[in-house]
């Protein structure tokens, strides 16, 4: 089935089987491993991308239903050599020992820190009125979604901060 | 994952009359709980359509003063709506009580209605489940129930619905919209729209086979606090061992039944002036055990009344 989905910034024109996940598009068809699939059931976050701007699991999602998108992946956010400021970080306060979530942990971030930005409200959120604090308990809360078997999460939280401080 | 052609429907009218002419067609909206069956093989539509697309995502004000939220409007995008968060916060807390930020940034109001249960039995295909396939057994009924229904369960399945946020909708009297396989709209209250499992568990809801939800409605807010309370094995990001939503002098308990369950006896109790701890004691008269659930029935009887007195004095300093 033929469909066109924008992959960090380029249009790209693929023919696939209509069970092919976007993750599995976005890996065996283009050959961007970043993404990462861990669970294969929407559990683990290591599939994270961003679609329209918006983080999803890659693995929940067909391909299919992408034709129009516009999906960035880790390798839009930052190349070697010219890493995103959140990348640095993660490098800076060692949020990682095997590295395979973090792809999945940055994405997710981005689109965590968009969604605060927003005002979207958490379980975290006492006040659904004001504005959100990016405090350690908000911060957890909304990364929920993406496991760390390393357990690296204190320097997760760490990296995320310190980028979230630089854009502030 | 089993082999499926895939359409996009142009509308909802083409949506249903598509799954009039496809016996074994499922609407595919996010995605997150169907496909995650169909990878497990326990979901085998051998056609998809999909109604991502359709302009069924708004949410507007009534005439009434209510709310009406399209059908495929994502959890994330109600739960931050600020109509909603100022008059029905029951509903945000609820929706942000459940699945991950990813997953409700895909997951609709209608999937989220019509996801299926969590029961272990469901999922293992090695073991019986008369709900996955019928005639099969329950494997719950006697083994690792410590999930299961403690309300209205048969001889036949004990599993429980899995939404947070349906619970928060039961309270609030919303009503659903469907549009029938030959393209009438009706509309029902949402307690209507899930059913107990008898002896077809394999049928979760009162839906006629093809038709599609289109949207829910909400009533003005009642008067009083809303606060919805769940009590879960993590934190964060894992279903409901037991959950309460209070919407004024309403009340709807989720985990506990094969369907978001109005705890109408509790209601009525209160009503008559009952405590909330005598209320909810009334409605657990009906409560059962099969060995390794009982401990919810404990559990309410604390829940219940904390989170009534919360919706009614504010939250515990």
């Amino acid at each position: 089935m033929k469909t066109t989905i924008t992959v960090n910034g380029e249009a790209r024109a693929l023919d696939l089987d209509p069970r092919t996940t976007l993750l599995d598009a976005l890996r065996e068809h283009l050959q961007l491993t970043g993404s990462k699939k861990g669970c294969d059931h929407g559990q683990c976050g290591a599939c994270t991308v961003l679609v329209n701007g918006v983080r999803i699991n890659s693995c929940l999602s067909l391909a299919v239903m992408h034709d129009g998108d516009e999906v960035t992946t880790i390798e839009g956010v930052g190349l070697p050599g010219q890493l995103h400021p959140l990348q640095q970080a993660f490098l800076t306060e060692d949020a990682f020992q095997c590295g395979y979530c973090t792809p999945g942990q940055i994405c997710s971030a981005l689109g965590m820190l968009a969604e605060v930005a927003a005002g979207e409200p958490s379980q975290e959120t006492v006040d659904l009125a004001g504005k959100i604090a990016l405090t350690d308990d908000e911060l957890r809360e909304r990364m929920s979604g993406n496991i760390c078997r390393c357990s690296a999460y204190p320097q997760i939280v760490a990296a995320i901060k310190s980028y979230a401080k630089e854009l502030a | 994952m089993r082999p499926f052609t895939y359409e996009r429907a142009t509308s909802a009218e083409a949506a249903v009359k598509s799954a009039a002419q496809h016996p074994n067609a499922k609407y595919l909206a996010g995605g997150t709980n169907l496909l995650d069956l169909m990878k497990l093989e326990i979901e085998q539509p051998s056609h998809l359509i999909d109604i991502g697309r359709l302009p069924l995502a708004g949410i507007e004000e009534t005439s009434d003063g209510g709310l009406h939220i399209g059908a495929s409007a994502t959890n994330s995008a109600v739960a931050s709506d600020p109509r909603v968060r100022a008059r029905y916060p029951v509903l945000t807390h609820a929706i942000v009580a459940g699945g991950s930020p990813q997953l409700r940034n895909k997951a609709t109001v209608a999937g989220n209605l019509l996801q299926r249960t969590r029961c272990a039995y469901f999922y293992d295909t090695t073991k019986p489940c008369n709900k996955r396939a019928p005639g099969s057994g329950c494997g719950a009924l006697e083994g690792l129930n410590r999930n299961s229904a403690i309300f209205g369960a048969s001889h036949a399945c004990i599993a429980t619905h899995a939404s947070d946020m349906a619970v928060a909708l039961v309270a609030l009297d919303a009503r659903v919209e469907v549009l029938t396989p030959s393209g009438q709209a009706r509309a029902f209250p949402l307690m209507e729209l899930h059913r107990l499992p008898t002896e077809t568990p394999e049928q979760d809801t009162h839906l006629v086979p093809g038709e599609l939800i289109t949207g829910v409605t909400i009533p003005p807010p009642p008067k009083g606090g809303q606060v919805y309370r769940k009590v879960r094995d993590r934190a964060s990001f894992s279903g409901a061992l037991a959950a309460v939503a209070v919407a004024g002098d309403r009340l709807a308990l989720g985990a506990v039944a094969h369907k978001p369950w109005r705890a109408a006896e509790a209601e009525a109790a209160l009503a008559a002036g009952a405590s909330p701890a005598e209320a909810i004691a009334k409605e657990l008269e009906a409560a059962s055990d099969n060995g390794r659930n009982g401990y919810k029935i404990n559990l309410l009887s604390r829940l219940v009344p904390a989170a009534i007195d919360e919706a009614r004095n504010g939250r515990p300093a």
